[in-house]
């Protein structure tokens, strides 16, 4: 394989690496459950990518052709990481884990619970018996 | 492209046909042959359960859409890298309600959907009756300016492709 593959290759790799380990650092530095979820949903997204990128162009040359498993593998995480973030921050809301004191609007929350409309819970009260499917016991 | 009997969601099995080769990365006959039968058995197994979904109206916009989403989803992570590698002391977590105008079930996944992949936003919960988005974002200057920037960035143009 030509040196100009190979440090292209390394490119990609060292760039995923990097947002990898960002999205894991803030895992661990992010104060709050719902400010976790921001590390994973954005910097491991491009962190794949890069790996990714960097086996598609890797395995298209050493193999001629072009390596396409490693496109679907970016499709499908593009579309299911958001439902994992909306599903976690859903299971946060509905037991009730709380925000971070300083965060705004704290007053959201129990709408949100609710799954009401911001403006307030009595407008929207005779709704209830037909979100039993979204509510946690 | 018009569904019939053979086929009922005739994209449905363009794409299955396309994602079993491409899983696969081959083209041999055997699993042409395979991946045909798949394309063709499992629409019709499930075209029962399908409900009516909002067509794209304008495929060019859709096709710049998505090279936006992709360019902010970059953006995106410089920005959380950048935040995420700073004092936690300067940033600034907030829940918004974003009014929603798109009614299709489509379009608010999509738009929900964005709003997770992109700039410091996860979409948390929406209200029962499909009018509010409750997203929690990382960082919040200013509710209103982010309730606008998504609404105009990406609730717009999603509007216009799916026309509703």
């Amino acid at each position: 394989m030509a040196s100009w593959v190979e440090i292209i290759v390394a490119c990609f790799l060292l760039l995923g690496g990097i947002f990898m380990f960002v999205g894991s650092l803030g895992l661990v530095r992010l104060p709050d459950l719902y400010t976790r979820l921001h590390g994973p949903t954005k910097a491991t997204t491009l962190g794949i990518a890069g790996i990714l990128l960097a086996s598609s162009i890797m395995f298209s040359i050493k193999n001629g052709g072009l390596s396409v498993h490693e496109w679907l593998i970016t499709l499908f995480l593009l579309i299911t990481a958001p439902v994992t973030a909306n599903m976690l921050a859903k299971t946060a809301l509905h037991h009730d884990v709380k925000m971070l004191s300083r965060s705004r609007g704290h007053e959201l929350m129990e709408p949100a619970r609710h799954r009401y409309g911001p403006e307030g819970a009595s407008e929207n009260t005779k709704s209830g018996t037909e979100s039993n499917n979204s509510k946690l016991p | 492209m018009k569904p019939s009997r053979l086929f009922p969601m005739p994209i449905h099995s363009i794409l299955l046909f396309a994602v079993w080769l491409l899983l696969n990365n081959t083209l041999a006959p055997g699993h042409i042959l395979l991946g045909g039968f798949l394309a063709i058995a499992i629409p019709r197994l499930v075209a029962g359960l399908s409900t009516e979904q909002p067509s794209v109206k304008k495929p060019g916009l859709a096709l710049r859409y998505c090279l936006l989403v992709l360019w902010d989803i970059l953006t995106a992570n410089f920005e959380v890298a950048v935040k995420v590698a700073g004092p936690m002391k300067k940033i600034r977590p907030g829940m918004v309600a974003v009014p929603l105008d798109i009614k299709s079930e489509l379009g608010i996944t999509l738009f929900a959907s964005t709003i997770s992949l992109t700039p410091g936003t996860v979409s948390a919960e929406i209200s029962e009756d499909k009018r509010w988005l409750y997203v929690h974002a990382l960082d919040v200057e200013n509710e209103h300016a982010l309730i606008q920037e998504v609404k105009q960035r990406y609730e717009a143009p999603l509007k216009e492709i799916l026309g509703c």
